[in-house]
């Protein structure tokens, strides 16, 4: 009994990570509309940089993290303005670009990778930060990986009431469900969007500093998180914030529960199955809708 | 006006982006890059690919001053996917910095001339495919005298038949396999240098039973690997070896490629109270296991984890911490030209090399220039035969292949005092093992 309450409670809180991966881009995808395959190149990104300031200059991730999430959204905001919007522009129409965009995302991740690896290569970063054993319910859990649940947590609570108890939030789900109908009620789509777009990149970079405190990585990495994340995306309703927060923290309790009782060599097999079957059975994820 | 601007913005956005770009595929992709070359070589006027035959019949010039040629030496690495770190750790610096010094040396001295080095590199994107078309363009078009190997058990297999049908001697270091001594009757000029994957399992094995010997540990250990051929091999053969030797196994599991959550593996782990833990990881693994280990405070008298443990990363981040944890590889500071090596290592290519693999790799390729040397010009079958059959003396010492297989590495390392010394074989230790390792510092 003990030993399934320890694995529920590191189940979760390792889950945290999967979700605060997925929140991003879940509202990169699902609100703003463009499925941002650069979202992994952008993280490693984050990370780097937090590994960096970290082992020159001894800066501690938590300040990086107050200097990094600020400077992300601004990037993110530039990308979108500056690359996305031109192509709706020249596709005129929201929809119309929707397919281009996702090669477009694609490309943008070359770039971001590339650009990468000319500086650093392949080689592997890795550091200790905030490894410190905290009492859990009777389970003892790293306070890193407790902080990127409680990031996660906060993150996905904001993005909630933001979305549905806001005026804005309402416009901003207007242009979920249809772009280029929405201007015709007064909503700057290019606006709220980019906004939206942009607040994705911020928890991007949040996610990659966090990362970056438990888990070795390099550069090609880029992509396996883009998938993990797109994976949890889809688990828990593309667009639905909430939904992103579940699927990760269910992810986490099997990760846990398949290593712990029955074989670490199944996890990945479990993950999958479970995400096979929430496509086969759920049309728009976990809570049968999606937020838009 | 405001549309103009716009239009101003967006093609500096555009230059800039085609840059990146630019500056991207410059850094991934393959550019030939010549290395550096301290003499003002002439222009290559002949060399049109010499085959066994004709470099053979060439050049009777007995003259003092030999004339200065190049050696067009290529290979194809992974500079990026998820080869990338191993090869950039442990191959391509010691490329870079042996053609550094053999040019800073004057050169290669063979019976037609003096030759300096030149490297053309390739990307191979960690792709088998990649690797053998790239292979194929050095040779066909590029027209190198020699090749150098990849990083990585499957891209050395996937590239050998290609060494193999051009007659290319290839010197492997990271391809470390029990299935060798079958691969090197097909192709004679396989070669390894880093030993057989069994040869390392029973070193551990060896080593614990040792310890048992000494009344240091008990015999309960667990086991777990990553599951990968290279994993399953290492525990396959570790397996055998703990159940011949009366071993007790209180866990033995495979995890999957990649993963990042070993509390709940340790957890369970520590509640069997083993007296050796013993990991066939890689290296993301071999970095996030102490995590684990101490978040859930388990601290067995032996902590032996596989691949990493010897590399300059692990230290960096541990510290204090990596005091006592065993892996592969281990080096002996005392032997001669080794710590030199690693500081000109640092020097020239700006990175550590790592405990295991780097100096290994250095050595391999000092065998095939006292190879080429003792043959005296570019005849790649003989410098096989040489390879196979000569003894060289390298920066690990004496190097004498049997069977196209190096035997004689250090197999098991520890971390004492910031450095990874050398455990195994035990008549060539570099230290006594630490055991019980200390606790973990918080």
């Amino acid at each position: 009994m003990a030993s399934l309450l320890d694995a529920l409670v590191t189940g979760i809180v390792y889950g945290g990570i999967y979700a605060l991966l997925a929140l991003g881009l879940t509202l990169q995808y699902g609100v703003a509309r463009i499925l941002n395959l650069a979202y992994g190149d952008f993280l490693i990104a984050a990370a780097v940089f937090a590994t960096l300031l970290y082992q020159r200059y001894q800066l501690s991730p938590l300040i990086s993290l107050v200097v990094l999430l600020p400077a992300s959204f601004v990037v993110h905001l530039l990308v979108y303005h500056l690359v996305f919007v031109q192509l709706e522009r020249r596709r005129g129409s929201w929809r119309a670009m929707e397919a281009s965009s996702i090669l477009l995302a694609f490309g943008l991740s070359f770039v971001v990778s590339g650009a990468m690896l000319a500086i650093f290569g392949g080689q592997l970063f890795s550091y200790s930060y905030l490894l410190v054993p905290i009492q859990l319910f009777g389970s003892v859990v790293p306070a890193n990986r407790l902080l990127a649940l409680i990031l996660a947590l906060a993150f996905g609570a904001f993005a909630y009431l933001l979305l549905v108890r806001t005026r804005i939030g309402t416009a901003i789900r207007a242009i979920a469900v249809d772009p280029d109908g929405a201007p015709l009620a007064g909503i700057d789509v290019r606006r709220w969007a980019g906004f939206t777009f942009a607040f994705g990149g911020l928890i991007c970079a949040a996610t990659g500093v966090l990362i970056s405190m438990f888990q070795t990585f390099n550069v090609p990495m880029g992509v396996t998180f883009t998938l993990k994340a797109l994976v949890v995306v889809i688990m828990g309703g593309v667009g639905n914030a909430v939904g992103a927060l579940f699927a990760g923290l269910i992810l986490g309790v099997t990760e846990s529960f398949v290593a712990r009782f029955i074989s670490p060599g199944l996890t990945l097999a479990a993950v999958y199955g479970l995400f096979v079957l929430a496509v086969l059975t759920m049309r728009t994820g976990i809570f049968g809708r999606a937020l838009r | 006006m405001h549309r103009y601007t716009r239009r101003a913005v967006l093609g500096l956005v555009g230059a800039a982006s085609v840059s990146a770009l630019l500056a991207a595929c410059g850094g991934g992709q393959a550019t030939p890059t010549p290395a550096p070359q301290p003499s003002p070589t002439p222009p290559p006027v002949q060399q049109p690919s010499p085959t066994p035959t004709q470099a053979a019949a060439a050049t009777p010039t007995v003259v003092a001053t030999k004339p200065r040629k190049t050696m067009r030496v290529g290979f194809a690495i992974s500079k990026s996917g998820p080869y990338a770190a191993g090869a950039g750790i442990t191959i391509y610096p010691n490329y870079i910095l042996w053609a550094k010094d053999v040019n800073d040396a004057g050169g290669i001295d063979l019976s037609d001339g003096v030759y300096t080095v030149e490297l053309i590199e390739y990307d191979d994107q960690s792709s088998p495919e990649e690797a053998i078309k790239a292979i194929q363009r050095l040779v066909n078009q590029d027209k190198v005298d020699l090749l150098l190997p990849p990083w990585g058990t499957a891209m050395n297999l996937a590239v050998a038949p290609v060494f193999h049908e051009f007659g290319y001697p290839q010197l492997g270091v990271a391809n470390l396999s029990d299935k060798t001594p079958e691969l090197v009757k097909q192709w004679p000029g396989y070669f390894t240098f880093l030993g057989t994957s069994s040869q390392y399992s029973e070193a551990i094995a060896d080593l614990l039973g040792d310890l048992v010997n000494q009344g240091k540990i008990g015999k309960k250990v667990a086991l777990i690997y990553v599951d990968d051929a290279f994993g399953l091999e290492l525990s396959q053969a570790a397996r055998k070896k703990f159940g011949a030797t009366g071993f007790e196994l209180v866990y033995d599991q495979g995890y999957p490629l990649g993963t990042t959550d070993f509390q709940p593996i340790l957890t369970d782990i520590k509640q069997r109270q083993p007296d050796a833990f013993v990991a066939c990881s890689y290296p993301g693994d071999t970095l996030t296991l102490p995590e684990a280990a101490m978040v859930v405070d388990f601290n067995p008298p032996v902590f032996l984890t596989a691949v990493g443990t010897a590399f300059p990363v692990y230290i960096g981040k541990f510290g204090q911490n990596a005091e006592g944890v065993m892996g592969l590889g281990g080096i002996d500071p005392k032997s001669p030209g080794l710590m030199d090596y690693y500081k000109r290592h640092k020097q020239v290519t700006g990175q550590d090399p790592d405990r295991w693999g780097s100096p290994i790799c250095y050595s391999s390729l000092q065998v095939l220039q006292q190879a080429l040397q003792r043959v005296g010009k570019i005849d790649r079958q003989a410098i096989i035969r040489e390879i196979a059959t000569g003894s060289f003396q390298t920066i690990i010492g004496t190097v004498k292949l049997e069977g196209n297989i190096f035997y004689g590495n250090w197999l098991l390392g520890q971390w004492q005092n910031g450095e990874f010394l050398a455990l195994w074989p035990k008549n060539r230790a570099a230290a006594a093992p630490l055991v019980p390792k200390p606790a973990w510092k918080k």
